[in-house]
């Protein structure tokens, strides 16, 4: 039987087992940070809801195409801050066991919901919501421009869209009051604390595969998340 | 290391002890400790849990049997490959080849035979749950189920309705109205008709042992008797898009007085928006050009 003996150039030395470790170990912290900043990075900074006379109130805007870096065809929702300033954002807070009120001005016109039943306003006080001031509980499916819909918790508005001939569209994010738009109001009751995710049901990215890539898969744009706090 | 001291041997070498009878007796024993305790302490926790579905009890007991069955394989690797490590270990600096491996027919044949019968019986189990227990509620057999409820049973039909990112259920029997949540009497058939409006999902009612794919344009029947009430997790189990982690909700199964009284109450809530959904169907085809982007 054959003895085998480790050649002495096979011998692997200390420096060399340490630089493979050394590179083992960045190659490992590259690839937790890039995980982390993806699950964690890419969430815009949350709104809060304003308080007033007793509840909350959440002023957003929906806006056919945003009009700025890095995604300017991409149509999108905005919220307000305290300030009155709008920001880029789907993250809300709110607080907890409070009335929340909504105010949204539409300023994109019409797709029409790809599941008609979404044309129902379910989950808000009362059950409806308004247009301009006048109360509804649903509207034709083929209106619809977007919805506010959080699933968890039953709660889904449809957003009627402003004529496709709109004399005065808006054009650039954020739109002002004097363009073309509909205001929608509505209230809900917040739940308990918790992060609900909430997403626009019409299929609205256009040009994308099933008019549900590109701003319906990206958080920031058609879809968010409500904190409650 | 001498060479009859040398690893690879079956025990004949002069002085070798018999590595295949050690093997052998360690064997039986790990598996004649952990069957027991595979079937009777870790059986009860293998999902699906028995008694919410007739489904779900079928596969929870497919499940113990199939795990069962594999405990004294996964014993037999396990013995080997501690034995191996131990006893074979290479002790010292050298580095020695062993003797040249021959085969031995027995040991070829018989595991050849084993394994066979292992498999071959397993498959025929399986197959015969999945025709006459199942009724295709593990997957869904497409539009035509080779497997249907018993003669004289009439279930209740509900159509399963995927998108991006929401369930949604229709009962054609109830007006066609559509819910946004899912509710089903209990001891009763329940025809699933699953469907999507958009890209690929899988409707899984977890407790209810009930899975089955949802795909565009295409009607993917599966049955399900619930046996008691309760609430049951509704998921979808094929990854669909940002929020594909987020496309669940609860069921519930409820008694047949109270489900009259629940369908009842949803088509008069939804009464406003039944007119204008479109006629039942097993398949939907979305407007592709003003609705599809």
């Amino acid at each position: 039987m054959k003895v085998l003996e480790v050649h002495p150039e096979m011998r692997v030395p200390g420096r060399r087992i340490f630089g493979v470790g050394l590179v083992s170990v960045v190659a490992v912290a590259l690839a937790a940070a890039y995980v982390f900043g993806f699950l964690f990075g890419g969430t815009p900074a949350a709104v809060s809801a304003v308080h007033q006379n007793g509840g909350a109130h959440l002023t957003l805007q929906t806006v056919p195409s945003y009009g700025h870096a890095p995604d300017p065809d991409w149509v999108s929702y905005l919220a307000q801050d305290s300030s009155g300033h709008w920001q880029h954002t789907t993250v809300y807070r709110v607080p907890a066991h409070t009335l929340v009120t909504v105010t949204l001005y539409q300023y994109d016109s019409a797709t029409g919901l790809r599941n008609d039943f979404l044309g129902q306003v379910r989950g808000t006080q009362g059950g409806t919501a308004t247009l301009n001031g006048k109360t509804y509980s649903s509207i034709n499916p083929d209106d619809a421009s977007h919805t506010f819909t959080v699933p968890d918790l039953g709660i889904s508005v449809p957003l009627p869209g402003v004529a496709d001939d709109a004399k005065n569209p808006c054009a650039t994010a954020p739109c002002s009051l004097a363009e073309t738009h509909n205001t929608i109001t509505f209230s809900f009751m917040s739940p308990g604390k918790g992060t609900y995710r909430w997403q626009c049901f019409v299929p609205c990215a256009f040009a994308s595969y099933f008019g549900n890539g590109g701003p319906m898969q990206t958080i920031g744009w058609m879809s968010g998340e409500i904190e409650v706090v | 290391m001498s060479a009859a001291a040398a690893p690879g041997g079956t025990g004949a070498g002069f002085g070798e002890p018999r590595h295949g009878a050690r093997i052998a007796v360690a064997w039986a024993i790990l598996t004649v400790i952990a069957v027991p305790l595979v079937i009777w302490v870790a059986g009860p926790h293998i999902p699906p849990y028995s008694g919410h579905s007739t489904q779900s009890s079928d596969q929870h007991t497919v499940n113990v049997v199939l795990l069962t069955a594999a405990v004294p394989v996964i014993a037999l690797i396990w013995v080997y490959f501690g034995y191996a490590i131990s006893v074979f270990r290479q002790r010292g600096p050298e580095i020695v080849d062993g003797p040249p491996l021959t085969a031995d027919p027995r040991i070829q044949i018989t595991w050849l035979v084993v394994t066979s019968v292992m498999v071959l019986a397993l498959a025929v189990y399986g197959t015969i749950g999945l025709y006459n227990d199942s009724h295709g509620a593990g997957g869904g057999q497409g539009p035509n189920p080779l497997s249907t409820p018993p003669a004289g049973s009439t279930p209740l039909q509900v159509q399963v309705i995927g998108q991006q990112w929401l369930w949604t259920f229709r009962y054609p029997g109830y007006g066609g109205v559509e819910t946004a949540t899912l509710e089903i009497p209990a001891n009763r058939w329940v025809a699933f008709h699953v469907t999507s409006l958009d890209v690929d999902h899988s409707f899984w009612a977890y407790e209810l042992g009930v899975k089955a794919d949802a795909i565009p344009g295409s009607d993917n029947v599966a049955y399900v008797k619930a046996t008691n009430t309760g609430q049951f997790q509704v998921r979808c189990a094929e990854l669909c898009g940002l929020w594909h982690g987020h496309m669940n909700s609860y069921g519930r199964v409820v008694n047949a007085g109270a489900f009259s009284s629940w369908i009842a109450a949803r088509q008069q809530q939804y009464s406003a928006i039944t007119k204008t959904l479109p006629p039942y169907s097993k398949v939907y085809y979305p407007d592709p050009i003003r609705r599809a982007g």
